[in-house]
């Protein structure tokens, strides 16, 4: 459940399709996830999983794989 | 002059340094306008009291009594309008103090006091609140500069740095939130009759009438007018901006 929420959260956020979201989809690798759609991706993260995610995280989000170790940090299960 | 073209209705404003001067007129200039309010001083007397003012507009406005220099205090705050699902339309980083002294004569603690209010405070709250407009994918974030920040000004050294780096700030962070529809603007007041000059002589104001081509010295209501048009879908179009609010000083 938690892995489909997180995978809708990318595809919304930077407006991709669901088949490329493995855990190993990193950061500025497509040009759909640069800077920008990053600051989207984490106000769409901590909305949907009712989170904050502090700027080291922030920072540390470089792939969806490291999405999910954030968000087992905050209490969200995989 | 007074303007109430109801030009905020059904947004919602935060503003600093909310109780006194420029922050309380542009509170009143909101909520004339429509706009639902969350104040922030230090001041818990005096937002009490302009809570109570501002009841004839039918307004919701909240207040909070925070030293913005507190980070941990302004964490939780944006925590608390986070869960409560607050939408926060308008940000006004009025907030700031002004220690006068020649650069020989000026301690750390007055350097650190001053850029802790004017500039790392007001970079806590643009980040804080940014990320709650992000969502909304709109906002309007007014930085309070100062002529004295683009100008410079005797014995107002470390005042003007920490304007000026609100004018940078203002103009960076308009660069990387406009692609999001997030405007960031700043105005410089000039010569503004507030708390903060109440103490000057009238021979500095004499002097200082004779560099405003206007004639007169500003008051809280004529820089009140210019956010509200910041903050308002007139200037849609407008970010990155920097507005004079000065009646045509020169220094």
């Amino acid at each position: 459940m938690n892995n489909k929420k997180l995978i809708e959260a990318f595809c919304n956020a930077l407006e991709i399709d669901a088949s490329i979201v493995k855990d190993d989809l990193q950061y500025q690798s497509i040009e759909q996830w640069d800077s920008i759609s990053h600051m989207i991706l984490i106000a769409e993260i901590e909305d949907v999983f009712d989170i904050e995610i502090d700027t080291d995280d922030v920072i540390d989000m470089s792939t969806v794989g490291k999405a999910k170790e954030i968000l087992n940090k905050n209490g969200i299960e995989f | 002059m007074e303007l109430n073209f109801n030009l905020l209705s059904g947004k919602t404003a935060l503003i600093t340094g909310a109780s006194s001067g420029i922050g309380k007129e542009t509170a009143l200039t909101f909520a004339r306008n429509g706009a639902n309010l969350i104040l922030i001083s230090r001041n818990e007397e005096k937002l009490k009291k302009l809570s109570k003012d501002l009841e004839e507009f039918n307004v919701l406005v909240d207040y909070y009594v925070i030293d913005i220099t507190n980070a941990e205090l302004l964490k939780n705050l944006f925590s608390q309008l986070k869960k409560s699902k607050v939408i926060i339309d308008i940000v006004i980083n009025n907030a700031g103090i002004m220690e006068d002294a020649v650069l020989q004569m000026v301690k750390t603690e007055s350097i650190k006091r001053t850029f802790d209010t004017n500039v790392f405070a007001l970079i806590d709250i643009s980040k804080r609140a940014s990320r709650l407009m992000i969502r909304n994918k709109k906002g309007s974030i007014i930085n309070l500069s100062s002529i004295i920040g683009t100008n410079g000004s005797k014995g107002q050294s470390i005042y003007s740095a920490s304007k000026a780096a609100v004018i940078g700030f203002t103009k960076s962070l308009s660069k990387e939130l406009g692609p999001l529809n997030i405007r960031v603007n700043s105005i410089a007041p000039g010569f503004i009759m507030t708390g903060m000059t109440e103490g000057i002589t009238d021979c500095v104001i004499q002097e200082n009438l004779k560099s405003i081509s206007m004639g007169r010295l500003g008051s809280t209501k004529d820089v009140a007018n210019v956010i509200l048009f910041l903050a308002s879908d007139l200037s849609e179009y407008v970010t990155g901006q920097v507005i004079g609010v000065d009646g045509g000083m020169v220094i």
